[in-house]
């Protein structure tokens, strides 16, 4: 098979290098982010918790200092490394709660129909009146502030995402002859799902993964910035950010550090889900113009 | 088309039943005890029960619940036990900070995103979608918080144009209170703004492949006459749908930023609240916010055979 039938549907070149351009950096991008937490456990530039008032508010540069010192004379790389630790905890717990839950509740929807997918849809609509950020000030009400509160506020907010995600791409699945076979010779709904749907869905479910992943690292950075998050003295960039508001009018650059090493684990992981889209889901390609 | 409004209604009153549900069940049956956590490490047994029977917690949960929601019907959602004040009084007075703050962050939004993502969509694959769909990506990584520091530290703190922070209230300063609402709301609508260029991009796209645009085409009309005549009121639908969606997100935005810029909105109330341990107050905040969602949502769902005939025949 050479020749022309290998060049049907396939997109122009400069095309393709720009989608793996988004896979590239997404993956670099995401990978630091990685590997930064993993280094922290072994070492950091400076003890990030070494509280040193006399070498506060140092610049770039200053005294060994790459990023420079906060308000209590700690050094900014290391809080940032170590900090690096506790978003990507945060993240996949809130993923992994979404995904727990959001998948079964979705393939029972799609496989059951009828009143039971109408209840999960509807139960999915409302959870949508309870934004993260909500559910994260009850859930502080109820059991107090910590990383846990906020990683279930998170996780729980995107249960519905997940099940609804879940349910669509279920739905076509389930049409299939494949599908229709094992119904045929008594399989159960449940065997079929496990066996037959989700290996099917996969690639949909991780593209979404990977970009409630970015949303949970803007979540927990919001959470703990309000201070309902995590608690000091963890590291963590959205207390940081907290940290840095106070003085903003001393040290400007207080705030540039924490809000760019989100915005840049954010952009890894949204860059990361759009080259996963177009890598692992040839239909959309045809779908797209 | 009478019966899409009935079905609708009644989906929004059970919804808000059931969000009331959720709202009292997570402050009162999980683990945790209200009276303790008011409390804190003064606790005394005797001051623990004494606080509990005032709160009426010595009670069955459903009898608490029935109390509250029969409040709640009459438009009461009680008096807050740290301060002595009406909650309802409260919220509403809050809700005339946030209230505009929303719009404000949700027009600005659908001013810069509707037409980028028409013109990224029209210039499909050129210089202006690239460099349209490069911004919208880096938008959506920026936490709107942050972004507000920036532009505090730049615009307020720095060269002065803006205010910090704070609110001069309405009846005393409208103008400064608008402005002090300018830089809250633009933070707000950079982050919603680029995943709203996004979606109108990509409904504009899918349009544009539809068979009634080819007819257009094929009659003689340009590229843009049949966008402008027959793409957008049919690209409006999925793009209003989201809007609905973002609008829960902005309301969950303004709660950070109200606390970014010090403004007193109900974000701001709800999180004095939880410091205060004033749980009847953040209940009652609460279950406001999830019902303005719950509103704005039945709205749009209206609001579909205005903007597509179709839905009314169905």
């Amino acid at each position: 098979m050479t020749g022309p039938l290998q060049d049907v549907g396939r997109s122009s070149g400069g095309r393709q290098r720009w989608r793996r351009a988004n896979l590239v950096v997404g993956l670099v991008l995401v990978g630091i982010v990685v590997v930064t937490a993993v280094v922290s456990f072994f070492w950091t530039p400076f003890d990030p918790e070494q509280v040193t008032v006399a070498d506060r508010f140092f610049g770039v540069g200053e005294a060994g200092h790459w990023l420079g010192t906060d308000q209590l004379g700690r050094d900014i790389v290391s809080q940032l490394m170590v900090g690096s630790r506790n978003t990507l905890f945060v993240g996949v717990l809130a993923v992994g709660i979404a995904i727990v839950v959001g998948i079964p509740l979705g393939g029972l929807a799609a496989v059951r129909r009828g009143w039971v997918e109408e209840l999960v849809m509807r139960l999915s609509d409302l959870m949508f009146a309870f934004p993260a950020v909500l559910l994260a000030i009850l859930l502080v009400g109820a059991l107090g502030p910590s990383t846990r509160s906020a990683m279930i506020a998170i996780g729980l907010a995107y249960v519905p995402i997940v099940a609804r995600v879940t349910r669509g791409a279920a739905l076509p699945v389930l049409e299939r002859d494949f599908a229709l076979a094992a119904r045929s010779y008594g399989r159960g709904r449940a065997f079929i799902f496990v066996r037959h749907v989700l290996p099917n869905i996969a690639s949909v479910l991780i593209v979404q993964a990977t970009v409630l992943f970015a949303l949970a690292i803007l979540a927990e950075a919001a959470l703990s910035f309000l201070g309902i998050g995590t608690q000091p003295p963890t590291p963590s960039w959205g207390r940081s950010l907290n940290d840095a508001q106070t003085f903003i009018s001393v040290a400007p650059t207080l705030a540039l550090w924490p809000g760019l090493a989100i915005a840049l684990s954010v952009l890894g992981f949204n860059l990361l889900g759009d080259g996963l889209r177009d890598a692992l889901d040839p239909r959309l390609e045809i779908g797209r113009t | 088309m009478a019966l899409f409004t009935l079905r609708r209604l009644v989906i929004f009153v059970v919804s808000l039943w059931a969000a009331s549900v959720i709202v009292f069940a997570l402050l009162s049956v999980l683990p945790g005890d209200p009276a303790s956590v008011i409390l804190g490490t003064q606790a005394t047994p005797e001051s623990l029960a004494s606080l509990r029977a005032e709160l009426g917690l010595d009670r069955s949960v459903v009898a608490q619940y029935l109390e509250w929601s029969g409040d709640l019907l009459r438009g009461d959602l009680g008096t807050s036990y740290i301060n002595r004040l009406s909650i309802g009084g409260q919220i509403v007075d809050r809700l005339s900070v946030t209230i505009p703050l929303a719009v404000m962050g949700i027009a600005l939004a659908v001013l810069v995103a509707v037409p980028a993502g028409v013109l990224a969509a029209a210039r499909h694959r050129k210089t202006a979608d690239t460099v349209i769909s490069t911004l919208s990506q880096l938008g959506l990584a920026v936490p709107a918080f942050w972004a507000g520091l920036v532009f505090v530290t730049f615009l307020a703190v720095r060269w002065r144009i803006f205010p910090a922070g704070g609110f001069p209230g309405w009846s005393d300063d409208f103008l400064g209170s608008l402005k002090a609402l300018v830089l809250p709301a633009v933070s707000l609508a950079l982050v919603q703004g680029a995943i709203l260029s996004r979606y109108v991009r990509s409904a504009v796209l899918e349009v544009m492949n539809e068979d009634f645009i080819r007819t257009a085409r094929a009659k003689g009309l340009t590229r843009t006459e049949a966008l402008w005549r027959h793409g957008l009121r049919n690209a409006a639908i999925p793009v209003v749908t989201i809007l609905g969606l973002q609008l829960a997100a902005l309301l969950a935005g303004t709660v950070v930023i109200e606390s970014v810029f010090v403004l007193p909105g109900l974000g701001n109330l709800l999180l004095q609240a939880i410091s205060r341990r004033d749980l009847l107050l953040v209940q009652g905040a609460a279950f406001v916010i999830a019902a303005i969602i719950l509103l704005v949502n039945l709205v749009i769902d209206l609001s579909y055979p205005l903007i597509d005939p179709r839905v009314r025949r169905r």
